[in-house]
């Protein structure tokens, strides 16, 4: 055994160049692969982050026509809803277009209780609270751009005209690993009085509602109840789980997705494809090596071991430096992508589906040369040398 | 003195699509214990697939083979393996050494199928490499090793596990002519020493020689002529 694991060993580096490269390769394709599912797992973040017991109630027609504020008391009193909010995107421009974030108009005092996974400390929150100008920014957002509590952001008005200054009073950061900590939230109530000032049709009306339930299981039934109450009024209503409501935000770019998983596969399949190479050139050329070991008396089962022993160790240990590898090349991209993906990072599955592939390239690979090897006639096998 | 080796009637053929090629026909020879017997005949008149068969490396069309009182041709495939690992020693024409092994773990090589521990393996192993004067060369890998020193490290690979039969292919078919002299004297060293029974084939007038007799092969049949050559003992 110990002799086995020595020449298996030894087998490995006796062409250092193949094997450099192939390493590399394996090396490369699995930190391709595991970039190409955090990828995935990103665009559904907004899914798995998304709460069971909340609901979304957005206009019937689409998103793009908002609801009368007023909605919010008669949902409340929809029997098993524990409490109502409502955001509006504002969709400002910091500076310029490229410092992309979202930021959300909303009603503080009921908002974050219906999102208990914006941690706030107990000060700033109040203080927030109290500053109608005030602003409440995520730990990741802060940190991009440098706020501190205190610091007056300004942002230019698309959607609602206008220089807007906003002063930094908390910041938040997530309860749970996948909360998002970009955002941007303000007062509600600076926003519409400024449309009210103005003579807005768009005062008193928000994009969609927030609304808490007692018992998740009785999403759909009270889902029914809310939309009944609107039924026949100029704004009817559409109500369903937040999760639902997020994948359908994800079910536009569905075949992006299905496309990026394909390809991830698709490399794996390309680095199997010159794994098999590699090892079938390297037992091809030992073929002899092969036979005189048959002809000393070992037996097919060690030498398709002596095979699949050497490929495994390349791409489980190749893999394994990928692997490694993939964690700065992930967190480098989470700060080139994170205006787009809040949440970008190897998940405990990427990396278990890495070792899975790393394992199977090596299987698969050994498969051929060691049926070929462990089979080949000694007389025949010696006469190739 | 019992045949070592027994061969009767023994065929050999190979299919090439629909065609059979004969290859050995009606081969009938005895080799006895501690006998050294050297194959010669032209390119192409099976002596190489003779040796394969006694060696038990390859199975004949028909006839009897019994090694040891073994019909050999019988055996399933791991326990011809078996069989080999302990009856049988080779020596080939280029050496058939592993690159990646130096020639100490070379000779081990034969003996991690054995059950001997591994200081009984490193004495075995010290013995058979200081028996064939390459105890300096031991941390050596084949590449730094002449083809004669390489070819010794075979021998001895080939005694390590004390079998009853060595067979070696054109042994000298590769060395010059001083190192073939060395390589010869050592295979006369193992059957006069040792008692070793050897059955070598070989193009080389000087090799066939050392044997105590030849037969000689053509065109796939052994001819009546035998050449003695020594005494068998
Ligand atoms: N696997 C095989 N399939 C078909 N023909 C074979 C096979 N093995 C050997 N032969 C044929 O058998 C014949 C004898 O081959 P063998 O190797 O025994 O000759 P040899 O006497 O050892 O020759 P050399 O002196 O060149 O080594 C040759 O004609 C060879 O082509
Ligand atoms: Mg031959």
């Amino acid at each position: 055994m110990a002799f086995l694991l020595r020449l298996m060993w030894r087998n490995i580096f006796r062409q250092k160049l193949r094997v450099g490269l192939t390493g590399l390769g394996i090396v490369i394709a699995v930190i391709a692969f595991a970039l190409l599912r955090t990828l995935v797992d990103a665009w559904y973040a907004g899914v798995n982050a998304s709460s069971s017991s909340r609901l979304v109630t957005r206009h019937a027609i689409s998103l793009g026509f908002s609801l009368p504020i007023h909605y919010q008391q008669k949902i409340r009193q929809v029997s098993g809803v524990s409490g109502v909010s409502f955001a509006v995107w504002f969709g400002g421009i910091y500076i310029n277009e490229k410092n992309f974030f979202p930021q959300f108009a909303v009603e503080p005092s009921t908002y974050f209780n219906l999102f208990p996974e914006f941690a706030i400390e107990p000060e700033e929150r109040a203080a927030f609270l109290h500053d109608r100008k005030g602003a409440l920014v995520g730990r990741k957002l802060a940190a991009q751009y440098g706020w501190k509590v205190g610091d007056t952001i300004p942002l230019r008005g698309t959607i609602y005209p206008g220089e807007w200054n906003f002063v930094v009073r908390g910041i938040y950061h997530g309860a749970e690993r996948g909360s998002d900590e970009s955002m941007f939230f303000f007062h509600y109530a600076n926003l519409n009085e400024n449309l009210k000032k103005l003579g807005d049709s768009r005062a008193d009306h928000v994009g969609i509602f927030f609304v808490g339930i007692d018992k998740p299981k009785r999403a759909a039934e009270i889902s029914a109840a809310i939309d009944e109450l609107f039924k026949n009024s100029l704004a009817e209503t559409f109500t369903e789980t937040e999760k639902a409501f997020q994948l359908g935000f994800v079910a536009m770019t569905e075949t992006i997705v299905m496309a990026v998983r394909i390809v991830s596969m698709v490399v794996i399949v390309i680095i199997m494809a010159v794994m098999a190479n590699t090892m079938a050139m390297s037992a091809r050329e030992r073929i002899g090596e092969y036979a005189t070991l048959k002809a000393l008396g070992f037996g097919p089962v060690w030498i398709a071991a002596l095979i699949v022993g050497e490929s495994l160790i390349l791409a489980l240990g190749a893999g394994g430096v990928g692997i490694l590898a993939a964690f700065p090349v992930v967190d480098r991209v989470a700060e080139l992508l994170g205006r787009f993906f809040p949440v970008f990072m190897l998940s405990g599955r990427t990396i278990w589906m890495a070792w899975a592939a790393a394992l199977v390239v090596g299987m698969a690979a050994a498969v051929f040369p060691a049926y070929k090897a462990a089979t080949v006639s000694v007389s025949e096998g010696l006469r190739s040398l | 003195m019992p045949s070592l080796i027994e061969i009767r009637n023994l065929s050999k053929f190979y299919r090439r699509g629909e065609q059979r090629i004969p290859v050995l026909v009606d081969i009938n020879l005895d080799v006895m214990e501690g006998d050294f017997l050297a194959l010669m005949g032209p390119s192409g008149s099976g002596k190489s697939t003779l040796l394969n068969l006694i060696a038990g490396l390859d199975r004949p069309t028909a006839g009897v083979l019994r090694v040891g009182g073994v019909d050999i041709a019988a055996l399933p495939e791991s326990a011809l393996a078996d069989w080999r690992a302990a009856h049988v020693g080779f020596v080939f024409q280029f050496y058939n050494l592993i690159p990646v092994l130096t020639a100490f773990e070379n000779v081990e090589l034969p003996l991690t199928l054995t059950p001997l521990s591994r200081q009984e393996r490193r004495q075995h192993v010290e013995l058979v490499i200081e028996l064939v004067g390459l105890g300096d060369r031991k941390t050596h890998y084949p590449r730094q090793l002449s083809g004669g020193q390489q070819q010794r490290v075979a021998i001895a690979r080939a005694l390590v596990t004390d079998p009853m039969l060595i067979v070696a292919d054109e042994p000298t078919g590769d060395l010059d002519r001083a190192s073939a002299a060395e390589i010869l004297e050592l295979m006369e060293r193992m059957n006069e020493d040792l008692g070793k029974t050897i059955v070598m084939v070989t193009h080389d007038q000087r090799a066939a020689d050392k044997a105590h007799y030849v037969q000689h092969l053509d065109k796939g049949e052994l001819s009546e002529r035998v050449e003695v050559l020594a005494r068998t003992p």
